[in-house]
């Protein structure tokens, strides 16, 4: 009787109310069975080709048959343990950042220093391991390396950028300023045809930077340029009093930044810096434009294979649910973080 | 840190102008693959197949190249370049040859400081229409509406076949190849016009490609080939008569299958030419003799590289056209191979 009491004040209170509630209710009934038949039901789910695909259903088929390639892109078969690699240590190369309450983090934060160093190594090969070429990597591989790299290598830059700006050096704040706003004044898509066309002309000859590293390194200024400006509004927030009592017991520069000011205008800045990230996150399949297959371009791949065109939707769907659990873990992880700082906040005024 | 800058600004002059880079050949032969730019993905023409092997119509070009270079047509890697990226990675050395269904024009081969070998396909502007719209010929299409990208030569094309026939048109303007499909699938407009191919690959994906026309008018000229870049005549002319090979095989008859048996049955000096079984033709450029034996063993003649990627066979379904040997009521024409 309870659950009839809440669904009578809550959807039915009043005309109104009723009327809205009834006429959802059809949509939902109307729009849920037939999506579920199609997404489920009625999809099939091995085929050879689109051929096979006889039902109304889906098509999964072709998610199956380009699994590979969704996630590793050309990556040798033989080498692609070096990929998987770097999947399964990524938990504990991230986690210990991200979570203070991890078992041996102590241990796992030198990992994560290493971790970094060791995709490098992996992924392109070196002493002990056959190079492979960047124009091999594809789908999530390279989503991952442009999007978890750029936001991971470009947080300590912002920080700098956003203290360079408001430093009272003339010289610092001068080229803080002119890198933040030049780079904020174009877009991704420039920065990263820049970096793929214009650099390499600017090189000596036989100097060749990867095509990857190019974008991975435009990815990492604008995102720096734009982590700085939020960056810059947590320490704009911060009280002045903060600065002065900082100050007033003596602390140098550094300590008053490190102890005093960032933590409290981090956490501030938390919401939007998690904003900007997911941001870059699904903005790396613009690298498609220069011609690298994340994602999306291995999709889009796929379908220009006669053998399976026209599966537009079903490419589409699979990697849009990718991209939200991404997207949906980083937004996730933000609301963590701010009940976890806030209750500390609380305690402390009480 | 002038200096610098100063030879940052010759770089970006001499940009367009193309470093002269000599010894293709030498380099792929040293490298052992070749470098081949193709596109991120055309049906019938590039795409890579569940196992990540590259095929299509433009892939087979950069195929025949290594085969005749290599001995080999799977020693290829494939670069995936765009639209805009095509030019600027071929001038800069990262791929040895570009086939990426890229339009010959004169600014293209001259100003931009590169090389078209030849024409791999004929292609031009043509109008897919439903069945159903009873129409046979473009000039009956007055009052239609007219799915087009917006900013393309197609679009003055359009505007110039319609004054010329006296006939109006409503146009809907729409930004990329997928919304002009579900437009033209949807209804909302009547025709769609780009480039033959890209209407074919349209139609294909139809429920039902039957339900779709290609009108036969065709009002441009779109000759489709592979390009290198300018100053290594060498490997330029390697490119183009590993294109000729093929499409003389096919004039000659020969294919992947037959190329055995007819070499040791023929007694057509042209045919034992260019399969390295007369003359020292391969060495002329660094090559071994054999290697229009290579190409049309592993690859194929042009006709067998069409019907495979693009043919009546696959789902695209071209008709051959003006991509017919000259001797078949189409334009493909090699010089001789003497």
């Amino acid at each position: 009787m309870l659950s009839f009491n809440w669904i009578r004040q809550n959807l039915f209170s009043s005309w109104t109310n009723s009327i809205i509630t009834v006429v959802l209710i059809y949509f939902l009934a109307s729009i849920i069975p037939p999506m579920f038949d199609w997404l489920f039901f009625e999809a099939t789910w091995i085929a050879d080709d689109r051929t096979g695909c006889t039902s109304d259903g889906a098509c999964w088929a072709i998610i199956g048959a380009r699994f590979y390639q969704f996630m590793y892109g050309f990556y040798p078969t033989e080498e692609v343990w070096r990929v998987n690699l770097v999947y399964a240590l990524l938990p504990f190369g991230i986690l210990p950042l991200l979570w203070d309450k991890m078992p041996f983090r102590k241990q796992f934060l030198i990992f994560a220093i290493v971790y970094p160093f060791l995709v490098f190594f992996l992924l392109y090969g070196g002493p002990g391991l056959t190079a492979v070429a960047s124009n091999k990597w594809g789908g999530l591989l390279l989503t991952l390396f442009l999007g978890l790299g750029g936001i991971i290598i470009a947080f300590p830059l912002s920080i700098f950028l956003a203290l360079g700006r408001r430093s009272e050096m003339p010289a610092i704040s001068a080229i803080c300023v002119v890198f933040i706003e030049f780079i904020r004044g174009v877009p991704l898509i420039t920065l990263l045809f820049f970096g793929s066309m214009m650099l390499p002309l600017f090189l000596p000859e036989g100097l060749d930077i990867d095509t990857v590293l190019r974008a991975l390194v435009a990815v990492i200024i604008f995102q720096a340029a734009y982590g700085a400006e939020v960056v810059r509004g947590g320490l704009q927030a911060m009280p002045k009093g903060q600065y002065e009592a900082a100050q007033a017991l003596g602390l140098s520069y550094w300590q008053m930044n490190l102890k005093i000011i960032l933590p409290q205008a981090l956490k501030i800045t938390i919401p939007a810096l998690v904003n900007t990230a997911i941001g870059l996150f699904k903005d790396t399949s613009l690298v498609i434009v220069i011609g690298l297959l994340d994602l999306l371009g291995i999709g889009r791949a796929a379908l220009a294979d006669t053998k399976w065109m026209a599966l537009h939707v079903e490419v589409y769907v699979f990697i849009s649910v990718i991209f939200f659990i991404f997207c949906f873990g980083f937004s996730r992880y933000s609301l963590y973080l701010e009940k976890k700082l806030n209750t500390d906040n609380d305690s402390e005024n009480k | 840190m002038k200096i610098l800058r100063i030879s940052a600004l010759l770089a970006l002059v001499t940009f367009f102008s193309a470093p002269a880079m000599a010894g293709t050949l030498e380099d792929v032969q040293s490298r052992g693959y070749v470098k081949c730019g193709v596109t991120t993905g055309l049906l019938g023409f590039a795409a890579p197949d569940d196992s990540g092997k590259w095929s299509g119509f433009d892939v087979d070009v950069c195929r025949a190249v290594a085969a005749a270079v290599l001995g080999d047509s799977s020693k290829v890697e494939f670069t995936t370049t765009t639209g805009k990226t095509r030019f600027p990675t071929l001038a800069s050395g990262e791929i040895d040859v570009l086939a990426r269904n890229t339009t010959w024009t004169f600014s293209r081969d001259v100003n931009l400081g590169f090389e078209f070998v030849g024409v791999n396909y004929y292609d031009g502007q043509g109008f897919l229409v439903p069945s159903n719209l009873g129409v046979t010929s473009a000039t009956q299409l007055d009052g239609a509406s007219v799915c087009i990208q917006t900013g393309t030569t197609t679009e003055l094309n359009l505007a110039d076949f319609f004054r010329v026939n006296n006939i109006s048109y409503e146009a809907i303007p729409v930004e990329t190849n997928d919304e002009s499909r579900e437009n033209l699938f949807a209804g909302r407009c009547d025709v769609y016009t780009t480039d033959a191919s890209g209407l074919a690959a349209t139609a294909a994906q139809a429920d039902n490609p039957a339900d779709w026309v290609l009108l036969p008018e065709i009002i441009s000229k779109e000759p489709l080939g592979p390009l290198v870049r300018h100053g290594d005549h060498v490997w330029g002319d390697i490119v183009r008569w590993s294109l000729n090979t093929m499409i003389i095989a096919e004039e000659k008859g020969l294919t992947s299958s037959n190329v055995d048996s007819m070499v040791s049955s023929t007694n057509d000096p042209e045919v034992l030419r260019l399969t390295g079984n007369e003359g020292e033709y391969g060495v002329m450029f660094g090559l071994p003799n054999d290697f229009g034996y290579n190409i049309i063993k592993q690859v194929g003649n042009y006709g067998e590289v069409f019907e495979r990627n693009i043919g009546s066979s696959t789902p695209l379904a071209l008709a051959r056209g003006l991509n017919a040997p000259w001797t078949a009521g189409g334009i493909l024409y090699s010089p001789p191979f003497r």
